[in-house]
């Protein structure tokens, strides 16, 4: 179940991409370099603006939550900025270029055109955006867990998927257009450009908000989604949320995991029966507690 | 496990050399009044990759001279497959490496058991001893890797072939059988796979012999080449799991400035071999360079001495126990279809191996693929660079330098100011 989940949104997220690079890239050697440039361009916006971000996140105030969610907007904003300005760098340095490219190739016309380019960095540009924001997520989906057992949405993956893929294809646009209005003086679409990605950036905010689906509680994931988090341990059940018996159906112990040793289902469900709410956490729901935060834990330790 | 002589061997092999050398070698001719380029030594197998210069510039200057304005736009004109060529195999390499590590946990358990040449723990109670030691391992190891390039500078320059060769193939004899057993042991281990010895030791058997044949005789160029990444990454392997976190860190670094000296100073040790080779005007032992020629023509019998062209890198690998790259240049003077046989680019397999370190020491701690991403793309991207400074200086250049620095500086940088970030966007579900 989890591989194929892995795999549909694996696929989702970067089928069209591929699809792209296979038959329109791979083939070309020089095409494929500017890719990897356009890939390492975007990394290294990324690097700037997250050193921006946790420096301002170190000298802010911790424990106010809306502190940290401007914070957090903030370098959203300013990533996007980053972004196009080192897409804009990018052409530069591929104008530049340009007579190097001609030399080297000892043709009259380039070898690459500018639009090419375009493409191809827009591509690149979407590949490590995606992939970064996708990945962990892909493996993550891998390993065992439940999504959405607490209570949250059991549509993260594929929403997730879906996003990736829609800002793969984006990059890939925005690179074009950009390019384009750049070569041509239109500086209308190079301002439509940022614009649109940052309606694009901040467009999930305000869909998620309200909902307790899709918004990770604490950020780096500690279990709630009901994934092993790939760098911690999920907590002891002592901290998780108190379970009301009458919220889980009443069912039939599994005989074979108790710890206590087995017990008949008759006895189990008089015991849940007559019992207040604070034994509600009894077999067999304890069990499926434990059974659940055992598997937690036993991915837990065989992740890093 | 401390390490067995075999070991050691492999390691000095290996990994000796490997910094000073480097191995990226294009194709490109030079123009015959040019200084001849260096050859780029083989990073490790030291000898492998000296040799060849020198034969290069003789045969070269006068094959050239009709040639040259062809050759030159030929060589420009395949620069960026040149870059692909090794852009894939050490991407595979370091898929290898990143996979085995994923899903192998043998690699990335903590062990009490280190290389000797990192003797000092780093399970100190304090930090300042824990970099202490750290920095003391690497010191031990950099020594260690600068004795033993200078101790192949002696013997090639004593002309000690017989050794070498003897050297030569019993490390790759120990990373063929012994390290490849200890792998697919592991594998069958994760996988819970019951095999017997028999079954192993047929498997073990064949795929070290037809190994040995191809890496140090003749064989197909595919297969030569897939062997090649599996010893990089087997060795690479063998690094990440026993060199500690820190020292594995500060290695790297280290032997990234002691690439740089060994290939660029005057004195260096790397330098002196290139020059050696190329006053002998030598053939190169079967060293253990990554050789990505275009066309390759297979079991063809080598003349002792390559003359030949500044492709220094095809020839120098021929050389006598290999490929026939270097008889089809000099049979033919650069028609066309010739020119482009020769163009292959070559790599050291130290590269690969560090190069495969870096990214599986990113894969196996904080377990984030955020961080292996950006490694891979740094190093590619260094690569790259590389590929055009030998484009435009023409000479043998470290490969290590800039792919390790880019690396170093992206796996820091990632882990501790990228990862939080990008950490915080997933849980509010901003994609930027």
């Amino acid at each position: 179940m989890t591989a194929a989940v892995f795999f549909g949104c694996t696929f989702i997220a970067f089928g069209p991409a591929i699809a792209l690079f296979l038959f329109t890239i791979a083939r070309e050697p020089l095409r494929v370099i500017f890719l990897i440039a356009g890939a390492f361009f975007w990394l290294v916006s990324l690097l700037l603006a997250s050193l921006v971000w946790f420096i301002s996140v170190q000298i802010s105030n911790k424990d106010s939550a809306a502190q940290q969610k401007g914070l957090l907007i903030f370098g959203v904003v300013l990533s996007v900025l980053l972004q196009e300005t080192f897409r804009f760098a990018y052409y530069k340095l591929l104008k530049k270029a340009n007579e190097g490219l001609l030399t080297l190739s000892q043709e009259e016309t380039m070898p690459i055109s500018i639009r090419q380019l375009a493409y191809v960095s827009g591509l690149g540009f979407g590949f490590m955006s995606g992939a970064f924001s996708v990945v962990n997520i892909l493996a993550d989906s891998v390993g065992p867990g439940t999504i959405g057992i607490h209570g949250d949405s059991q549509h993260y993956f594929l929403s997730s998927a879906f996003m990736t893929m829609a800002i793969i294809l984006l990059h890939m646009f925005w690179g074009v257009i950009f390019f384009d209005g750049c070569e041509r003086q239109r500086w209308w679409a190079v301002a439509a450009v940022v614009v649109s990605h940052l309606v694009v950036s901040y467009l999930p905010e305000p869909a998620v908000r309200g909902q307790p689906g899709a918004h990770l509680r604490h950020p780096a994931g500690d279990g709630r989604l009901g994934l092993p988090h790939r760098r911690r341990l999920p907590e002891e059940p002592q901290a998780l949320p108190h379970l009301q018996g009458h919220r889980l159906p009443a069912c039939q112990p599994p005989a074979q995991i108790t710890p206590r040793g087995t017990r008949s289902p008759a006895r189990a469900r008089t015991h849940t029966h007559t019992h207040t709410h604070t034994h509600t956490r009894s077999f067999p729901i304890h069990l499926l507690f434990k059974v659940n935060v055992f598997n937690l834990k036993a991915a837990g330790n065989s992740w890093k | 496990m401390n390490a067995s002589d075999s070991e050691e061997d492999s390691y000095d092999e290996r990994t000796a050399l490997v910094p000073s050398e480097n191995p990226v070698l294009p194709s490109y001719r030079p123009e015959p009044d040019l200084n001849p380029p260096l050859d780029p030594p083989t990073k490790r197998f030291g000898v492998s990759g000296r040799a060849g210069t020198a034969p290069v510039d003789g045969g070269g200057g006068g094959s050239d001279q009709e040639a040259d304005v062809d050759e030159e736009e030929l060589t420009l004109k395949y620069g960026a497959k040149h870059v692909i060529m090794l852009f894939i195999p050490v991407t595979l390499c370091m898929l290898v490496v990143v996979v085995t590590i994923k899903s192998v946990s043998f690699y990335t358990e903590k062990t009490n058991q280190t290389l000797i040449y990192t003797p000092f723990t780093e399970n100190t109670a304090s930090v300042g001893r824990r970099l202490l030691n750290s920095v003391l391992n690497t010191i031990i190891m950099i020594s260690v890797i600068v004795v033993m390039t200078i101790f192949l500078v002696v013997l090639y320059k004593y002309r000690c072939y017989k050794f070498i060769h003897g050297w030569l193939i019993l490390s790759s004899l120990m990373l063929l059988f012994w390290l490849s057993f200890m792998y697919l042991s592991e594998v069958f281990k994760t996988y819970n796979l019951a095999v017997d010895y028999p079954t192993v030791g047929v498997i073990i058997w064949n795929f070290g012999t037809v190994g040995m044949i191809c890496i140090h005789w003749k064989g197909p160029l595919q297969l030569q080449q897939a062997y090649l990444i599996l010893i990089s990454a087997l060795m690479a392997l063998v690094f990440i799991k026993f060199l500690p976190e820190w020292s594995a860190w500060l290695i790297l670094g280290a032997i990234s400035v002691y690439d740089l000296v060994a290939v660029l100073s005057p004195k260096g040790p790397l330098r002196m071999l290139v020059e050696t080779a190329q006053e002998r005007n030598e053939p190169i032992f079967p060293a253990l360079i990554y050789s990505s020629a275009m066309m390759w023509t297979v079991g063809m019998a080598s003349p002792p001495e390559a003359q030949r062209s500044g492709q220094e890198t095809d020839e120098e690998a021929e050389q006598s126990s290999r490929r026939a790259e270097p008889e089809n240049r000099q049979s033919q003077l650069f028609p066309e279809d010739d020119l482009e046989e020769d163009r292959g680019v070559k790599l050291g397999l130290g590269d690969f191996i560090f190069y495969s370190v870096l990214v599986g020491k990113a894969a196996a701690t904080g377990g984030d693929w955020n961080t292996t991403l950006a490694c891979f793309v740094a190093i590619l991207i260094g690569l790259c660079l590389t590929l055009l400074l030998l484009a435009i200086f023409k000479k043998a250049l470290p490969a290590l330098p800039i792919s390790i620095t880019f690396g170093l500086v992206f796996y820091f940088s990632t882990g501790f100011l990228v990862q939080p970030f990008m950490d915080n966007l997933a849980a509010h579900q901003f994609y930027i």
